[in-house]
């Protein structure tokens, strides 16, 4: 009975070392399990470093953590996206500045034409905002892509020629000027103390998560039983539910501790009028709406690349372009496609950029194409094509982030920042060809 | 041996052929790499199309397989004249192809390259991969009972494995006619042989095949008949039984077209 079962277990296998064992039991990827290691490594280690040279640990405080997810999210939504892009062989540069007209356009929008239409403070501001940012981003991408995909200009120089474009488009639309301030529901999609659903709602997050996970591992186990596949053992099962859950709770505790600054607070009961009690009120701010942007980004993406036709023939096209066209794959409407999802992608980033801000600028997301490349990378996109998930773009982007704001937290300059970024880059590509090297 | 023989006088050739090729030409910047090649093949017939490298094979199957599209020409399929000028078109009619280079996806797995362009979906319009990874492996058990890697990029597979997903990805479709670009250049002598059973199997059941190399010994004794290609044009095409191997050597390195034959364009007037 013990033999029959262990037979069609994966990870049964004693000869390899505990470890290795454990890896292949869960199925977990190493190069997630570096990635962590990694996110780990340079978060104690800012902290400490802080700890030590300022007097002060500010990394592993809520507060940094919490500004942290929330200026991840603009990244990380753009990262998804991105992968796509690489795992295509293509590249796009012009993320930093596509985000920056989009915000502009954005920013005339909703402060300039529709308040006259519709009247200061119309509800329907924020969503037709919205809209005209994702769909001009959606436009624009698939500009891009046409010329990529039917005219045959590679994607480098039409994506820099676009970086140059769209940033002096940026300027253009209004003439270098700041759009300030946007529209009041607008801005709740960036975040900020009443851009959050509080501890309440991030608990009823952090529940369905659970559940989620919960479903997933239930649903893939029913799966490979009815079709008679290898089963993960029940402990691994167990290992990867516990341990995904705790991630859940984790962050829901630190997002929760965070607490509304006692100005604000004082504000908001005004405004309400609420009586604050002797102790002070303390309000949680909870999962940041922007942080909730990007997770749902994620989700969705996710399910595209993996349960659909489309993300099935992006990984094709990546791993053979030629083969992809004679299976009868129009190559060509993917690209168009890919970029234009892309800039679909780009404008939910600019919401999220610009809302954070309060503003529209010509100089909103400069660089950030970047960043989003390294966080592809580093997350395992492969730029010899093919290769690539999502959740490792994402927890790249996270990386990337954390890289930035520790070093703004610790007090390096501007100029040293700049050097680490690329240095991280260069350095996550090499690291990424040994490790395909050493697999492969 | 007296097996195969019999099977060769079966082939029917009174009807309307499955696919016939007439008068193709294409060029690429000047150069003409098909000038005016007509072909024919009928249900259950294993044609093999000679030539040297650079003869003009390879595109000629290419404008039949819907990679490249013909710039003069007609194609008829089972009589009706037929508008191929994507791979999907081709698949429509049941022409399926089994490329030198495989096309293979390499980065996906078995499953993945089976179905690629014709996945399996769900109620939902997901892929369903677990139904997709079934189909495989039943089909794969047939083909290549050794045949275990199933989640593995195929890449990782042996030349012989990745050969088979080709194989396998070609017949499942209901192909009706079957194009094979060089089948067995990268194989070992017992995979060759198992390629050469494939082949009779799939004639048995009425499909045409086209056997493409440029080895005579690959493709003489499985082709019930050999058109050769030379400098984009047909020199001659021959029932396999009327000509001999050096005779159909003479056609592919000297355009000769011997008595055998009937000639085309390219055979040499001297």
């Amino acid at each position: 009975m013990s033999d029959n079962t262990s037979a069609t277990q994966i990870g049964a296998d004693h000869k390899d070392g505990p470890i290795v064992r454990f890896l292949r039991a869960t199925e977990v990827d190493t190069r997630m399990l570096g990635m962590i290691g990694a996110l780990l490594l340079i978060w104690i280690g800012f902290h400490l470093y802080g700890q030590i040279f300022n007097g002060y640990g500010a990394f592993l405080t809520s507060r940094n953590l919490w500004n942290l997810s929330v200026q991840t999210s603009s990244i990380a939504v753009m990262a998804t996206g991105m992968v796509l892009i690489i795992v295509t062989r293509h590249i796009d540069l012009s993320a930093g500045s596509l985000l920056g007209v989009t915000a502009m356009i954005m920013g005339v929008a909703q402060v300039w034409v529709l308040p006259d239409l519709l009247g200061l403070n119309n509800p329907l501001i924020w969503i037709i905002t919205v809209a005209i940012g994702i769909a001009f981003g959606a436009a624009i991408g698939a500009l891009h892509g046409f010329l990529i995909a039917y005219l045959g200009i590679p994607a480098f120089i039409v994506t820099l020629g676009g970086l140059l474009i769209w940033r002096g488009a940026a300027w253009w639309v209004a003439r270098g000027e700041t759009i300030a301030p946007v529209d009041s529901t607008f801005a709740l999609l960036g975040g900020g103390p009443f851009g959050t659903i509080g501890a309440t709602g991030s608990w009823i997050v952090g529940a369905l998560a659970i559940i989620g996970i919960a479903a997933m591992l239930l649903m893939g186990r029913r799966q490979r039983i009815r079709f008679g596949f290898p089963l993960r053992p029940v402990w691994a099962e167990w290992t990867l539910g516990l341990v995904g859950s705790g991630l859940v709770l984790g962050s829901v505790l630190v997002m929760n501790s965070y607490l509304w600054p006692k100005g604000v607070v004082k504000r908001y009961a005004e405004a309400n009028n609420i009586v604050v009690p002797e102790g002070g009120l303390e309000i949680s701010h909870g999962f940041a709406i922007p942080v909730l942007i990007a997770i749902t980004v994620g989700i969705f993406m996710t399910f595209l690349v993996t349960r659909t036709r489309f993300g099935r023939y992006v990984f094709a096209i990546g791993g053979n372009p030629e083969a992809a066209e004679l299976a009868g794959i129009n190559t060509k409407r993917m690209t168009l496609m890919i970029f234009s999802l892309m800039g679909g992608l780009v404008g939910i980033s600019a919401v999220i950029a610009s809302a954070r801000l309060n503003a529209a600028t010509n100089s909103l997301g400069q660089l950030d194409e970047l960043y989003v490349i390294a966080a592809a990378v580093i997350g395992g996109t492969s730029f010899a094509g093919g290769i690539g998930t999502i959740y490792g773009a994402m927890l790249g982007a996270l990386v990337m982030q954390s890289l930035q704001s520790g070093m703004v937290l610790v007090g390096f300059d501007s100029a040293v920042q700049q050097m680490v970024v690329g240095g991280v880059l260069i350095f996550a590509v090499w690291l990424d060809t040994i490790y395909r090297r050493n697999s492969v | 041996m007296t097996d195969t023989a019999t099977q060769v006088d079966a082939v029917d050739r009174s009807g309307t052929p499955l696919i016939e090729m007439k008068d193709i030409s294409i060029a690429f910047g000047g150069i003409k790499a098909v000038d005016h090649a007509s072909i024919d093949l009928y249900p259950g017939e294993v044609v093999g199309l000679l030539g040297h490298n650079g003869a003009g094979k390879s595109t000629l199957i290419k404008i039949l397989s819907g990679a490249y599209t013909r710039d003069t020409g007609q194609i008829f399929v089972r009589g009706e004249e037929a508008t191929i000028t994507n791979p999907r078109h081709a698949k429509d009619y049941g022409i399926e192809t089994i490329y030198q280079t495989l096309a293979l996806a390499d980065n996906v797995d078995a499953a993945a390259n089976l179905f690629l362009g014709r996945e399996l979906l769900t109620r939902w319009g997901t892929l369903d991969d677990a139904a997709m990874e079934d189909e495989t492996r039943r089909v794969m058990g047939r083909l290549n009972p050794n045949f275990k890697k199933f989640k593995e990029p195929v890449k990782l597979l042996s030349g012989g494995q990745r050969q088979s997903v080709a194989i396998a990805r070609a017949i499942h479709f209901n192909a009706r006619i079957l194009i094979m670009d060089e089948p067995t250049a990268a194989l070992g002598p017992q995979e060759t042989e198992q390629v050469g059973q494939l082949i009779k199997q799939l004639k048995k059941d009425g499909i045409g095949i086209f056997l493409i190399s440029h080895d005579i010994h690959d493709v003489f004794d499985l082709a019930d008949r050999v058109s050769v290609m030379k400098n984009g044009q047909v020199v001659g095409s021959a029932s396999t039984k009327d000509v001999t191997k050096d005779e159909v050597l003479g056609m592919i390195i000297l355009g000769k077209c011997p008595p055998g034959a009937t000639p085309g364009p390219g055979a040499s007037t001297d």
